[in-house]
């Protein structure tokens, strides 16, 4: 593991009125990585990057830089941009002006400002734009303004603060790609903020699963979704199914009146679980050879799978999605493997999730 | 529906008719005759060639200047601050507040305060330097306009740095500028219109001062507020006064369309960055 380049620990936030945004927040980032801040709005995310970038004072805990605390730093001295959710152009400056900004203060030559800033252009699709004015761009060009312009300095540690929200499927997706490779290129660390769990999932090295001021998850974009640690975070990260059920002993699970064989173990005999199954993990077949049955209740076409939803016997709803449709006779049987069963613990803390995932997942 | 809107529109023509356009034509009319009532350009010519009148011009410019850089300096970190403060409405009332005191009262309560008897003669009797003469003085002239002229140049400079979203000088910081540099980059640029606005209000009254010159400034400061008053009431020369009052009038206009806002300039990427 490299160094990290940045370190939150014990980090509280309460505003002036009173009202604390972040509570106990402990983050490590490591130099070159891509991390995901994920959660609804509301949860703290833009605080936490208004903590990094230096626009406000933590209340209590350190923030360090390449193991330096600079929680008095100005912002101005660290070494991180901002993309910022609002773009906060410079309305009296004009697009060339505006990506320029960081270059000029930093007195570089002229012919190298000009160069760079119109290859940052280049990059958020915005070539020839650079004499218009801010008030002449649409809101989906001034984010992109607002990403050449903390690109264009490639600093350390990028913040970006939802910096993909206002465009169009299409741009979103040619802007991940080009975000994603110039991070790599570069080797630039990002803090990407949003709230679309998808373009999380496909651009992290990392995620933080961020709620009511707390980070309930951290991981992988695979362990998140493979292993949710709780009700909230497997809701947030994709679409499951979530049933209750009890822990009968290591390895055995009861849900809706049956007893499956499952991947999970750790836990007290007989504790009140919740079990996740996701939809794409649930395989269609005959209603005799089924570990479930469920009745079709409406099946969709998602355009690249069908989206089924089935009610079992105890009125449970199922969601199902599969690459073929349903075919005649409403009653299917449902299978998946012990692995494809996920056990989630009430109120269980990240970090003895993740010893309890340590010991007995290894063997 | 354009009819009503229309007639809803006769007020204001007659108001603008009756006291804006009406009292320039009359003016423009005065100032082409003599005392005789007849035609001349007599007046103008007077003034063009008269060292006295090109004098006084350039005093009432050279004091208005003065008031308004004087105004403006004390004006624009007074506004900076007004508007990081708590009670921001308690303090702008009391700045406010003199404006609604006649001009004549402040005036007469500066007299009070500057004159051989007065309060700041006692104090500086009492610690042993006085008393002095500060009455009738150009620095007394200058305290007393600038107290008069402040609130028209907060104000609008209030305004603007209030309405100056704060997260540009985040960006501005973000990117690495100083506070200096965020204050002459974006927080100067993006408030100069309530700059520009305070300019004009302060230094276009402050062109045709007559009051404050005799009360406070004994006569010894002599703009052409003064000369008109002098013509209309004195030598009875409207025609003249008149003549001074339309060059005032013109140099009025000068000011607003030096201070107006006028559309950036385009600048091409291939031309050179100016700094
Ligand atoms: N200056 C402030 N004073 C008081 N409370 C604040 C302030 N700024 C933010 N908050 C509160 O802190 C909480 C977290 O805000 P934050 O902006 O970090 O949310 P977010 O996760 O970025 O949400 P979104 O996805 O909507 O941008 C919110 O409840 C918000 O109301
Ligand atoms: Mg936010």
């Amino acid at each position: 593991m490299a160094a990290p380049i940045i370190e939150l620990q014990g980090i509280t936030k309460t505003y002036d009125d009173g009202f604390t945004a972040l509570s106990n927040i402990n983050m490590t980032i490591e130099p070159g990585k891509f991390y995901s801040l994920l959660g609804p709005s509301g949860s703290g995310k833009t605080t936490i990057l208004r903590l990094i970038a230096g626009f406000t004072n933590a209340s209590s805990g350190a923030i360090l830089f390449e193991g330096q605390k600079i929680n008095d730093l100005p912002a101005n001295q660290r070494k991180v941009n901002t993309v910022f959710q609002n773009y906060a152009l410079f309305p009296h400056l004009d697009v060339f002006e505006n990506v320029a900004f960081g270059l000029n203060l930093q007195k570089r030559p002229k012919a190298e400002i000009k160069k760079r800033v119109l290859d940052a252009l280049k990059l958020v699709q915005l070539p020839g734009y650079a004499n218009r004015e801010i008030s002449e761009l649409s809101g989906g060009q001034q984010q992109r303004v607002a990403i050449a312009r903390a690109i264009v300095n490639e600093p350390k540690v990028l913040l970006l603060d939802e910096p993909l929200s206002a465009l169009d499927m299409k741009l979103r997706q040619d802007m991940q790609y080009e975000l994603r490779e110039l991070q790599q290129r570069l080797k630039i660390t990002f803090i990407f903020v949003t709230h679309d769990q998808e373009e999380a999932l496909a651009m992290s090295d990392e995620i933080f699963v961020v709620n009511d001021g707390k980070i309930l998850q951290s991981g992988t974009p695979v362990d998140i979704y493979d292993e949710p640690i709780n009700h909230f975070v497997a809701n947030f990260i994709g679409e499951s199914n979530i049933l209750p059920g009890e822990m009968l002993a290591d390895y055995q699970v009861e849900f809706v009146g049956k007893t499956f064989e499952c991947a999970d173990a750790g836990m007290k005999p007989n504790e009140k679980v919740e079990v996740v199954l996701r939809p794409e993990d649930l395989d269609v077949t005959t209603a005799e050879q089924g570990k479930l049955v469920v009745t079709v209740d409406t099946q969709l076409f998602r355009g690249d799978h069908f989206e089924i939803i089935g009610i079992d016997d105890d009125g449970n709803e199922w969601l199902i999605h599969s690459t073929n449709p349903v075919r005649g006779g409403k009653h299917i049987g449902l299978t998946f493997e012990p692995e494809d069963i996920h056990v989630m613990r009430f109120g269980e803390k990240e970090a003895d999730f993740d010893a309890r995932l340590e010991q007995y997942e290894e063997d | 529906m354009k009819q009503s809107k229309r007639f809803f529109m006769i007020p204001y023509f007659i108001w603008i008719g009756l006291f804006v356009i009406a009292p320039l034509v009359l003016i423009l009319y005065q100032s082409l005759t003599n005392t005789q009532h007849q035609f001349t350009l007599q007046n103008y010519a007077t003034y063009g060639t008269s060292t006295t009148y090109l004098h006084m011009s350039l005093n009432s410019l050279w004091y208005a200047f003065l008031i308004t850089a004087i105004t403006l300096l004390i004006s624009y970190p007074a506004a900076y601050f007004l508007s990081k403060l708590k009670h921001q409405q308690l303090w702008l009332l009391l700045i406010i507040l003199p404006t609604w005191i006649n001009l004549l009262l402040k005036a007469y309560a500066f007299i009070g305060l500057l004159s051989r008897t007065g309060s700041v003669n006692q104090f500086l009797t009492f610690v042993g330097i006085g008393p002095q003469q500060l009455l009738f003085s150009d620095a007394s002239f200058l305290l007393v306009a600038t107290y008069i002229e402040i609130p028209f140049m907060i104000l609008p400079i209030y305004n603007a740095i209030v309405e100056l979203n704060p997260a540009l000088i985040n960006a501005s910081r973000d990117l690495g500028a100083t506070n200096w540099q965020t204050f002459r980059r974006v927080i100067f640029p993006l408030t100069i219109s309530g700059v520009k606005a305070g300019v004009q209000a302060v230094f276009i009254p402050s062109l045709s001062l007559f009051m404050l010159t005799r009360l406070i400034g004994g006569n010894r400061v002599i703009t052409l507020g003064t000369a008109i008053e002098e013509h209309f009431m004195t030598t009875m020369n409207w025609g003249m006064g008149s003549t001074i009052g339309v060059v005032l009038i013109v140099m009025m206009f000068i000011i607003m369309a030096l201070t107006n806002d006028r559309r950036k300039k385009r600048r091409e990427v291939n031309d050179d960055e100016e700094n």
